[in-house]
């Protein structure tokens, strides 16, 4: 295959670091290398970034540096989170209440802890992917250890109420833990104007390495350790600190609280030109997750007769590269649960593409993968067994 | 690394005999919408051979390649030939399949017996092949009910409201399935719950 330029539309999945990033992780890695624990001044310097890149990190999203722990992980921290402070208040409420559309690094541990005994409550969210404050109110009615809803979804984009749910939770006193892996850095968070217990955020969303993440926990909110065997993160998590990674997502949360009204509007603008102009394109295209209250880098839709894997391996020959939640494109097959919780009919779920935007791509390459997506649906369209009863008007 | 052998992707990317017969001899459909698979193939027979074959596949890469290549695989061959092309021989014709494909997308050999066994049903009564009756697309959660209390469920939700019970969905046709059970009720996959 020819080399072509990559049109690269999954940032979800991962993206570049930022420079300045790479700069400060590979000085600590050759030269400035540390262990925080040591007495000595090379580990006291160690020490030191570590806690620069706490405050720079809670900048960002508006919260008290001490509150910061970091792992490695946003799966970590979740799982930290849920297991973590469900365990802690199991006697007062063994009930977990989470959202049918979290990430599965919220959904397995909420499962694991149904077979521990708790029990597992999961809260519908309408077409648009929104949950019912209502709702929540309703279930918490019989208490529960840990409410946790995803504060904006990779998959459609939907960014939920999470001042209001985290209020209603902080009315019954239960603590509420929100996943905003994919939404720090896209859009202003204020953790500390809100009564948000505990939140996940990973670097590499907003330019920072992989294998740096936190899970920022309010004070007096109990949880149980997940890792156990040091003093480290204040006693909350053990294992050296991965220092140039966790530095490196400082520097990037730096520049992207510097850059995120820049960011945001760039984004935006990329979304709603692939948001108006593919369902104009072609037919039956539908748009997943919340109209107006998305992610501004979120593209996601559901391309209906045809299935995301092909597609995908079609846009990839042209250099386009996108996600899908179809059943075929996932590890397991398991059909998206995400898209099952908006009542998508699992045949249309299967055609499911989505686009997540960083602040490289440009409107051309909208455009270029608009077009390059007509003769190549048209072409899975012609394949397909449910597109001719279409034709014939069944459906 | 690829996901998909070179082969794969060339029957994948230039699938043979995509289509449909003007007037098929037979008609084979495997699979639904609904399960993720469907594959539809139509053939014509002369002299007890496969003399023109078409197929129409919705399904991942994997699934379209293994349509084409059942399709190359059984064009001119006796109808008793044809019926003995097995699944793991188009796996092996195809260089291979990712081993979490090999079960849901590699149903290309169904739907040729499917084919075949159609014409023969068709020898005996003297009807016509039809074109497969239109498939109804339905919503998934319709028809919802709790695995736990037999309660209607909404269909978006998660969630039953009569017993408050969150539940899980077969891996397989999307429909809710009691996990502590061996198969799943709607369409007899086992279910593994990390399966």
């Amino acid at each position: 295959m020819d080399k072509q330029k990559e049109t690269f539309f999954d940032h979800n999945a991962a993206r570049a670091a930022r420079p300045e990033a790479v700069d400060e992780m590979s000085r600590l890695l050759l030269d400035g290398f540390g262990n925080p624990q040591s007495v000595h001044d090379r580990g006291q310097r160690a020490a030191e970034k570590l806690e620069k890149a706490r405050e720079k990190v809670a900048a960002l999203i508006g919260s008290d540096p001490s509150g910061i722990i970091f792992t490695a992980t946003g799966s970590e921290a979740n799982n930290m989170a849920i297991k973590g402070i469900a365990r802690a208040r199991k006697k007062k409420s063994p009930r977990v209440i989470i959202s049918a559309i979290e990430h599965h690094s919220v959904v397995i541990p909420a499962e694991s802890l149904r077979k521990e005994g708790f029990e597992l409550v999961t809260l519908p969210v309408d077409r648009t992917g929104l949950v019912d404050p209502g709702q929540l109110d309703e279930a918490l009615s019989e208490g529960a250890a840990v409410v946790s809803v995803i504060h904006a979804s990779s998959e459609i984009g939907t960014i939920e109420p999470i001042e209001e749910l985290s209020m209603i939770c902080a009315d019954k006193g239960v603590p509420f833990h929100t996943d905003s892996w994919a939404a720090a850095g896209q859009i202003k968070i204020k953790l500390d104007d809100m009564p948000v217990s505990a939140m996940t955020i990973a670097g590499q969303n907003f330019g920072g390495p992989p294998g740096a993440a936190a899970l920022i926990l309010k004070k007096g909110v109990p949880m149980n350790r997940l890792i156990e065997g040091g003093v480290q993160e204040r006693n909350r998590r053990a294992g050296q600190e991965n220092i140039p990674a966790i530095a490196g997502m400082g520097v990037a949360a730096r520049l992207a609280l510097a850059e995120l009204d820049e960011t945001a509007a760039l984004l935006i603008t990329l979304r709603d030109r692939m948001i108006k102009g593919l369902p104009g394109s072609i037919e039956d295209v539908i748009l997943t997750g919340h109209p107006e209250k998305r992610l501004p880098g979120l593209a996601s839709f559901c391309v209906k007769y045809i299935e995301g894997e092909g597609l995908l391996l079609f846009l990839n020959q042209k250099g386009i590269m996108a996600a899908s939640g179809s059943a075929c494109t996932s590890r397991s097959l398991k059909g998206s649960h995400v898209l099952e919780a908006l009542g998508l009919d699992a045949a249309t779920a299967q055609g499911s593409i989505v686009f997540s935007f960083g602040p490289e791509n440009s409107a051309g390459e909208i455009d270029y993968a608009i077009n390059e997506m007509k003769p190549v649906v048209s072409r899975l369209r012609e394949m397909s067994p449910i597109y001719r009863e279409k034709k014939d008007g069944s459906l | 690394m690829a996901l998909y052998s070179d082969k794969v992707m060339d029957h994948f990317m230039n699938p043979r005999n995509v289509g449909d017969l003007e007037k098929p001899d037979g008609v084979g459909e495997v699979g639904n919408p609904t399960c993720g698979d469907m594959m539809t193939f139509m053939i014509s027979v002369k002299d007890d051979r496969i003399a023109d074959i078409r197929f129409k596949t919705f399904g991942c890469g994997a699934a379209i390649a293994v349509s084409s290549m059942v399709s190359e695989m059984a064009l001119g061959k006796t109808l008793d030939e044809a019926m003995e092309i097995t699944n793991e021989m188009v796996a092996e014709e195809l260089g291979g399949l990712p081993t979490n494909k090999l079960h849901c997308s590699n149903l290309g050999a169904d739907a040729l017996h499917a084919a075949i066994e159609d014409y023969r049903k068709r020898l005996e009564t003297g009807e016509p092949a039809e074109v497969p009756e239109l498939h109804e697309v339905k919503r998934s959660g319709k028809d919802k009910q709790c695995p736990y209390c037999d309660a209607d469920i909404d269909a978006s939700s998660m969630l039953c409201n009569s017993c408050k019970t969150s539940f899980d969905t077969c891996p397989h046709c999307g429909k809710i399935a009691d996990r502590s059970r061996e198969k799943c009720p709607h369409c007899g996959a086992s279910i593994h719950k990390h399966g």
